[in-house]
């Protein structure tokens, strides 16, 4: 057996209560979760599951409170390791640069030369459909084109392992499955792992190999689901029968859940 | 120009014109405040015969340096006090009250802790510009948006680096109308200083002026002074405009 992307043992996470007292508030866990190297991975959960906490833990922002995280071999530290790359939902775009210097700032903080350099930001901006835009700033773009400016930042380090928070949560629904079909080229194309949060059933539906459901909190993955999908797929699988059967089914283990997370008890069963 | 920009010039040759009328017909007395043209014209013959280029440079120059140091250590103050949130809960109560203090009270003081030079002046110029700065970067290093700063830890960036290519370029037009602040303050407090005690400048020019009933140097300086603090206050609003411009907020 080969040694797994990234993987997760018994990961837990219990933040301290805001006034210090008593125990913990338990947010997470225990996690057990092996990223096959290459494999498209999305998780949905209800929301407060702990999603956005399993996703800063994977790169190291917070540590967990017990378990352990290893990337490629190496524990996960404290800081986030050369080879992922994160798109988070909120845009992240620096207001105070143009398109192109947005793309080339992880870049410019890398040992390569400058043509090598401006040549991925080329080939981003291109990739992107941000061309024309190169020189303008994000104020100038639509929420879609920002968040695409963002995934082109990300990509041009050429990471192995792709984090993406909801990084479509603020756009339309057309926008998200031409956005889905932009993702699964991508990651054809790069080869990269990614890992996906999202709280859309038919997103994660549409574009993982596996998708793993989460409970409510203490977030815990109650399934994993494989959808069997070809590996050259694009949005129009929403047409197969296939693909209600893998909402429904992601449905089925979430429902309760999700009424859990909302407050409201099974009624019947 | 826009509508409302031409009501605004309008409204100041407005006065100006009812001013020359006033002081024309006599119903103010020309020693006490002269004709606008006529101090147009005495600026003019002052900054040609070149007598009070030094009381100028020596003024400039010192309000300049105090507002270098202002913003400079307002800024660094503001990104200190920012990461320490002990002292900032500590400090926010002080820097509200804080142009509630007199600090020409100080002078004498000063004067003696700095001795007879221009120290005591520039030092009463940073008093009063700094505490501006500080308030206005903190206030936009408030609202560097959280994700920005996830972003650097992601990319391996450390505090300084941090601060340099995240936080400070997403304040800046906070910190930019800390330095508007700064321009007025620093001018203040330098002038403000020569009025009090000092044997040069352009606060001691115009004190001394007016001690002699010379108005035809008193209200040029005026006007000098006006001039400079408003033209420099332009320039920084035009930069603080096309940088909010090009982030979309006006």
């Amino acid at each position: 057996m080969t040694q797994p992307h990234i993987r997760l043992t018994d990961v837990e996470m219990t933040f301290p209560r805001p006034d210090g007292v008593g125990e913990g508030i338990h947010a997470l866990g225990p996690i057990q979760l092996d990223l096959r190297h290459g494999e498209f991975f999305a998780v949905v959960g209800p929301s407060g599951c702990g999603k956005s906490t399993l996703l800063e833990l994977m790169i190291g922002l917070t540590s967990p409170t017990k378990g352990s995280i290893t990337f490629e071999g190496q524990p996960i530290n404290g800081s986030c390791p050369d080879g992922i790359g994160v798109v988070f939902q909120e845009d992240a775009s620096f207001a105070w640069l143009t398109v192109r210097d947005n793309i080339a700032f992880g870049l410019r903080r890398m040992a390569l030369d400058r043509r090598e350099q401006d040549e991925r930001v080329d080939k981003a901006l291109a990739m992107m459909g941000l061309v024309e835009f190169a020189d303008a700033y994000p104020s100038q773009l639509s929420g879609g084109m920002r968040q695409r400016v963002c995934i082109a930042r990300t990509l041009v380090t050429e990471p192995r392992l792709i984090l993406l928070d909801e990084p479509f949560g603020a756009l339309d629904q057309q926008t998200r499955l031409l956005m889905g079909d932009e993702i699964l080229s991508l990651w054809r194309k790069t080869g990269a792992t990614i890992f996906l949060i999202t709280h859309a059933l038919d997103e994660a539906a549409m574009l993982a190999d596996r998708i793993g459901v989460m409970s409510s909190r203490p977030g815990q993955l109650i399934d994993i689901v494989e959808t069997h999908w070809p590996r050259d797929r694009d949005s129009r699988i929403v047409e197969q029968d296939a693909f209600g059967a893998v909402t429904a089914r992601l449905w089925r283990s979430l429902r309760v859940e999700s009424m859990k997370a909302i407050g409201k008890k099974e009624a019947s069963s | 120009m826009t509508r409302a920009g031409l009501i605004r010039l309008g409204l100041i040759v407005a006065l100006l014109v009812a001013l020359e009328v006033l002081v024309k017909i006599g119903r103010i007395d020309a020693l006490t405040m002269q004709a606008p043209h006529k101090m147009a014209l005495d600026l003019f013959t002052m900054l040609k015969s070149g007598k009070l280029n030094k009381a100028i440079a020596k003024t400039m120059g010192n309000a300049g340096f105090a507002f270098v140091i202002a913003v400079s250590l307002g800024v660094l103050a503001g990104l200190v006090i920012h990461r320490l949130r002990r002292l900032r809960e500590t400090l926010d109560p002080l820097f509200a009250t804080y142009y509630a203090i007199p600090v020409f009270a100080f002078y004498p003081l000063l004067i003696l802790l700095l001795g007879l030079g221009d120290a005591p002046q520039i030092f009463i110029g940073v008093m009063l510009g700094f505490v501006a700065v500080v308030v206005n970067t903190l206030n936009g290093l408030d609202r560097v948006p959280r994700v920005l700063l996830k972003t650097a830890r992601v990319n391996g960036m450390n505090p300084l680096e941090t601060a340099l290519k995240i936080t400070l370029p997403s304040a800046a037009p906070y910190i930019l109308t800390g330095a508007k602040f700064a321009v007025a303050y620093s001018l203040i407090g330098v002038i403000g200083a020569e009025f009090i005690m000092s044997t040069g400048g352009m606060g001691y020019e115009i004190s001394f002026a007016y001690n002699n009933f010379d108005n035809a140097t008193m209200y040029p300086l005026i006007i000098l002074i006006l001039a400079v603090s408003i033209t420099i206050n332009m320039v920084i609003s035009h930069w603080e405009k096309s940088l909010l411009k090009r982030r979309g907020l006006q």
